[in-house]
């Protein structure tokens, strides 16, 4: 029963990620990319993870791309005049991702099947993550905190226009 | 009737991961490679929660809650410095930011 959701779901996130690439307009890619992120949101839920479909959606859709969308607007990107690589340079970096995924499906071909059944677990929930961070990653978690820190420090120096040539 | 198998979502996060790479190999605009880079992020994310749910392991979900972490860190810092990349040049496109090549 689950086969036809993951092909769908699946078909989708593929067609919204290429359409991100393929987008013109910089505004296109930020929706097809807002899209794509949904679809991975709805394969996190069919996994069973609950938490991280909660917080795939809040961080990815609520705050990365809104920040994404910000800096389109107000760089004014969303000019006719996008520049493209040449035709040569372009083949070269389709042949080139076409023969990464080849070597990567080479590698995952000769793994023997597993069936997933995610019914049953409930390793995804709230409870279990937590208990997973806050016990075994308590000190990763603590980091981050000082990794937020540092970036929020970081954006707001070199976001800052330069008024004062100290 | 064929049932889930973890080789699908392995195969659905090789093509999200490729289109990621094509992505940043083919567009000139850095804010597009920017977002191609989080397209690869997020398809190691999949990856991980698959064998998170294989393996009935809570510790790969964990190790997704960090990525996500330091995507967001890296994007904010990210968006910032291509702000200011756009004050000085006046353009993000990443072929006419070739100062610190020489």
């Amino acid at each position: 029963m689950t086969l036809p959701i993951f092909y769908i779901l699946a078909m989708l996130s593929v067609f919204c990620a290429l359409m991100v690439v393929v987008a013109r307009k910089p505004v296109h890619s930020v929706l097809y990319l807002i899209a794509c992120f949904f679809t991975i949101a709805g394969h996190y839920l069919m996994l069973n993870a609950q938490f991280l479909f909660a917080v795939h959606i809040i961080v990815y859709a609520g705050a990365i791309m809104v920040l994404f969308l910000f800096v389109i607007m107000l760089l004014n990107l969303n000019l006719e005049s996008e520049p493209r690589k040449s035709v040569i340079a372009r083949v070269a970096a389709v042949s080139t991702a076409g023969l990464l995924f080849l070597v990567l499906l080479a590698a995952v071909k000769s793994a023997e099947p597993v069936i997933l059944d995610t019914s049953a677990s409930g390793v995804g929930l709230v409870r279990h993550v937590g208990l997973k961070l806050y016990n075994e990653y308590m000190m990763p978690f603590e980091v981050s905190a000082l990794l937020f820190l540092t970036a929020m420090v970081g954006a707001v120096k070199l976001g800052r226009k330069e008024a004062t040539h100290s | 009737m064929q049932s889930l198998l973890v080789n699908h979502y392995i195969i659905l996060a090789t093509i999200l991961f490729t289109i990621g790479v094509l992505g940043v190999l083919i567009r000139r605009n850095a804010i597009i490679v920017f977002m191609c880079i989080e397209l690869m992020l997020n398809a190691v994310n999949l990856l991980l929660v698959t064998f998170s749910a294989m393996h009935n392991e809570a510790g790969g979900q964990v190790f997704v809650f960090f990525i996500m972490a330091v995507a967001a860190a890296e994007v904010a810092v990210g968006l910032a410095i291509l702000v200011m990349i756009y004050r000085n040049v006046r353009s993000v496109d990443i072929n006419r930011l070739n100062r610190i090549r020489w």
